[in-house]
């Protein structure tokens, strides 16, 4: 994308008046997506964005200016951009000597420039086929079923990102997605299903992934609601269904362990490592190198390698999650965890694929050991206050459970915990492991993760549902 | 705010303004084929965004960007292109890839580019000329000021988590074979911050914002005082009991309240069966007191315009009268499927995305006692005030209707706010909401979003906690 001879006269120019760090990242991104809607393919789109992000760090403060023009002037001009800023916002008048770039690749993935992508997108007339496949199947699988939208999307991003202190990275991700959404209607109105495969790769995705299957996962779970009764109001048991529910790891703790938070004491994990924060059935890892899963890269978006970090090990509290910037102040080394969004925003602390690891319980045997409660069989979002703990995750599919049976089917709702308090109350975790990938948005950046977890129990958690 | 009211000008008019892009929209709408319609869509901004953090700045980034959208009909198939350039050779790239994609679209003959339908567009003017010329260091020092005073406003405050500034400008073109030429250009400034505080080992969260259309006009009063209260009115929350309840919505969740409600006054939703509204129009489907409009040429709206995402001019749309359900919203595609003309309501976000119909400026009308804030809670007597709501996104369902979010506020006692809780949850349907509405403040505020903001309070809502 850039000559490194160019690289080190941008980077020389971001700290030609003074600063610390200075860094480009370049990115070369280009998205496709297919959508078919109402029983038509209604809409392909294309999209094409490359620029560089530069970033230049004076004393507490960080200058960022970004541009479309990977040209050495157009580079140029934004380091002189970004230098500028730095200064304007008061950082102090430091100074780096800088050496050259170590040009090896760190990314285990860094493919050269000038040589064809590694990567097979897939091809507009297999996608298609792919979409009439999973329309047919949502169709098919029930009679109720009124409506089906299915969407392939795929994109490849090339970034390369050097820095002052001699760091040279290249690596090229390759994401594909494919998700089905059903609407069902019946006597008590509408209802929704939906189902989605991500994986950090190419077209091969759809060598592990039946696309009907995934179909007929939506429409099932739009036509169960139709005979669904309110979710139970208040305090309950909850079992979360292997792969059913990453998402309250992310929620409950997941975020609050971002060093961001941690170092303006913005989270009620501040200053607890060592401590027992979660049943002693909970150990939590955030792992950026888990095969081709959704979070998965080779180094980051500041270059850094992907790595496995233990967060809680058997309910003890060992470690928050780095980016560069938070690293450096605290004297240590990123873990990999610094990303962004594109080359127009600044990096900042985020997981990458936070799990839960397996226990040593039988799945159904949880469920015929929980007399009444909600077994949720499929998670959508949540969302956190870190600062308070406090954090909310919706179900998509959940069922009751009476006297250690899977019974009625309940309407969507929101379960609310706080982050500590439930994560001390596992009781129970099973080794029925799956995956599941998500979209996590902080700070108005979306990046894609995983989350993960076997079969387990909470021993109550408040649900949000109508019924009294 | 700073909206501007008043004497049309022409910012925003076509022609006016960004004459360079609407040249250069012409310019590639002027390769179309024979056969073949052609929409360009070209935008242009700057930015600055700054973060105070403990007396110092964080970041301050500062950049411009560009690019382009490009959409193809021929023989009824739709295909779409983008790219974060206007490079004659990217504008090349990106019609081929449009062209290429429209090959392998469904024929489907409701598929077609706006036309002019003679409606006139009414001028908003969204531009500041005093932003270009606002130095950095007066943003800086706002930024600064901001972090320093909501820090120092009151001693519970133990933390100032976030002090943003931020401004832009965004000008667009959009040119069609179809006879569409329209330009508008806005320029837009805001000011948030995120304080904590802290009671012992508790800690509560709050924050507030100013937004306008430059910089002058931001009230660092008004976000600071906002973001103070509603931490420090939470401290020593407890999570709260279980009941049916009248909930009192504030201005902020109310605006969200009445986004994910529009969703399914979608034309488009409604055509595929996506929309619990489908097929109701002529029913009563709220309470009488509810009326709802969508006017984006209402100047003092965040989302006011004079174009939709086609070009053609936006209008007041009135969706629900007095209860009863009266229309949707249509751009050209789903208004051709549901045998109507375009609403002029069709949104886009960006260059990246293709238009669809939406909201930009949804407002309830005010019951006839003009409550404000405190007349609303007095009304209730009794029930639970909801400052802030959380998991809106996994937990309303805008097709089913189903409503269930996490929510933390204060109780309501005789008629007046009282003490606080949290980790709880409210729920219902949103077809029971709009039926159970008690009383729809006359407290409009124009927040950021696609709709105002003003105090509603709605009966028989299920609470969970303890």
């Amino acid at each position: 994308m850039i000559d490194t001879p160019v690289l080190e006269r941008v980077l020389a120019e971001a700290l030609r008046h003074g600063g610390e760090f200075a860094e480009v990242f370049a990115e070369d991104r280009s998205t496709s997506s297919a959508v078919l809607d109402d029983g038509r393919v209604e809409e392909l789109s294309s999209g094409r964005e490359r620029g560089a992000g530069i970033r230049v760090v004076s004393g507490d403060t960080t200058g960022f200016a970004h541009t479309a023009d990977l040209t050495e002037s157009g580079l140029l001009r934004a380091a002189e951009a970004a230098s500028a800023v730095a200064r304007s916002g008061g950082g102090g008048a430091g100074t780096v000597a800088m050496g050259p770039l170590r040009t090896s690749d760190t990314g285990a993935s860094g493919s050269g420039d000038d040589r064809p992508s590694r990567v097979t997108l897939a091809s507009k007339g297999d996608s298609l086929d792919l979409l009439r496949r999973a329309d047919e199947a949502a169709r098919a699988a029930d009679g109720a079923i009124t409506q089906v939208q299915a969407g392939c999307g795929g994109s490849r991003r090339r970034v390369l990102i050097a820095n002052s202190e001699g760091l040279y990275a290249r690596d090229e991700q390759a994401r594909t997605r494919f998700s089905v959404s059903c609407v069902a209607s019946g006597d008590t109105g509408l209802q929704t299903g939906f189902e989605t495969a991500a994986r950090t790769l190419g077209f091969e995705l759809f060598d592990e992934v039946s696309v009907e299957e995934l179909a007929q996962l939506a429409s099932a779970r739009a036509v169960s609601k139709l005979s669904a009764r309110p979710a139970p109001s208040g305090e309950l048991p909850v079992v979360l269904a292997g792969g059913s529910g990453g998402i309250l790891f992310h929620e409950a703790c997941g975020h609050g362990l971002e060093a961001d938070h941690i170092v303006k004491d913005a989270s009620v994990y501040t200053g607890m490592v060592g401590q027992q924060v979660a049943s002693p059935l909970v150990t939590l890892v955030d792992d950026g190198t888990v095969g081709s899963e959704w979070g998965t890269f080779a180094v980051d978006d500041e270059g850094r390698p992907a790595q496995r970090n233990v967060l809680i090990d058997r309910g003890v509290l060992t470690d928050y999650l780095w980016d560069y910037l938070r690293a450096r102040k605290e004297g240590r080394v990123s873990s990999g965890n610094g990303r962004r969004q594109t080359y127009q925003h600044l990096p900042m602390v985020r997981m990458t694929n936070t799990f839960l690891l397996p226990g040593t319980e039988d799945a159904d045997e949880i469920v015929a050991q929980t007399p009444k409660g909600v077994y949720v069989a499929k998670l959508g979002g949540g969302q956190v206050n870190t600062t308070t703990g406090d954090f909310v995750f919706g179900t998509t599919e959940a069922y009751l459970i009476e006297g250690g049976r899977i019974t009625e089917p309940l309407r969507d709702a929101n379960l609310i915990g706080n982050g500590p308090e439930i994560l001390k109350r596992i009781d129970a975790v099973a080794t029925d492991f799956a995956m599941t990938p998500g979209t996590c948005g902080k700070d108005g950046q979306s990046v894609p993760v995983g989350c993960g977890q076997a079969t387990m129990r909470l021993s109550g958690v408040t649900i949000g549902g109508t019924a009294e | 705010m700073t909206a501007v009211t008043g004497a049309a000008v022409d910012a925003g008019a076509p022609g006016a303004g960004p004459d360079d892009l609407v040249a250069l929209a012409g310019r590639v709408a002027g390769w179309a084929r024979s056969g073949e319609d052609l929409e360009v869509y070209v935008a242009r901004g700057d930015e600055t965004d700054i973060r105070a953090y403990s007396g110092e700045i964080e970041s301050l980034t500062s950049a411009t960007s560009a690019g382009v959208g490009i959409r193809v009909v021929v023989d009824h198939r739709l295909g779409f292109a983008w790219a974060g350039s206007l490079e004659r050779a990217v504008l090349e790239e990106t019609l081929a890839e449009a062209r290429d994609n429209a090959a392998y679209a469904t024929p489907d003959e409701h598929v077609r580019l706006a036309e002019p339908d003679g409606v006139a567009a009414v001028p908003v003017d969204l531009w500041d000329d005093a932003l270009a010329s606002v130095p950095t260091t007066d943003k800086v020092a706002l930024a600064l000021e901001l972090e320093a005073r909501a820090r120092n406003a009151d001693p519970r405050i133990r933390q100032v988590d976030h002090a943003d500034y931020g401004d832009g400008s965004v000008e667009v073109a959009l040119v069609s074979t179809t006879g569409i030429s329209s330009s508008s250009r806005k320029t837009s400034g805001y000011i948030s911050v995120g304080a904590i505080a802290g009671d012992g080992e508790a800690s509560q969260t709050g924050s507030g914002f100013s937004v306008g259309r430059g910089f002058a006009g931001l009230d660092p009063d008004r976000a600071v005082s906002d973001a103070v209260t509603r931490a420090v009115r939470m401290l020593g929350a407890a999570k709260g009991p279980s009941g049916r309840s009248t909930v009192v919505f504030d201005r902020r969740v109310a605006s969200t309240l009445l986004s994910v409600v529009s969703s399914a006054l979608s034309g488009e939703a409604v055509a595929k069966g996506r929309s619990f509204f489908a097929g109701r129009i002529g029913e009563q489907v709220g309470d009488p007191g509810l009326t709802l409009v969508d006017d984006p040429t209402d100047p003092r709206a965040y989302g006011a315009a004079a174009y939709d995402a086609e070009g053609l001019a936006c209008r007041r749309n009135v969706l629900v009268d007095r209860g009863v359900l009266r229309g949707f919203l249509y751009d050209t595609v789903s208004g051709s499927r549901a045998g109507v003309s375009s609403t002029g309501s069709a949104v886009r976000g960006g260059f990246a995305g293709t238009p669809g119909p939406g909201c930009r400026a949804l407002t309830l009308a005010a019951g006839p006692e003009g409550y404000d804030e405190d007349g609303v809670l007095a009304a209730v007597g009794e029930g639970l005030f909801v400052q802030s709501m959380t998991g809106v996104h996994s937990g309303v369902n805008p097709v089913s209707g189903d409503f269930s979010v996490g929510a933390e506020g204060l109780m309501i006692r005789e008629g007046r706010l009282a003490e606080p809780v949290r980790e709880i949850t409210v729920a219902s349907t949103l077809q029971r909401i709009l039926q159970a509405l008690v009383a729809v403040g006359a407290d409009v505020e124009w927040l950021p979003g696609i709709a105002a903001g003003q105090t509603l309070a709605v009966g028989d809502m299920q609470v969970s906690g303890t």
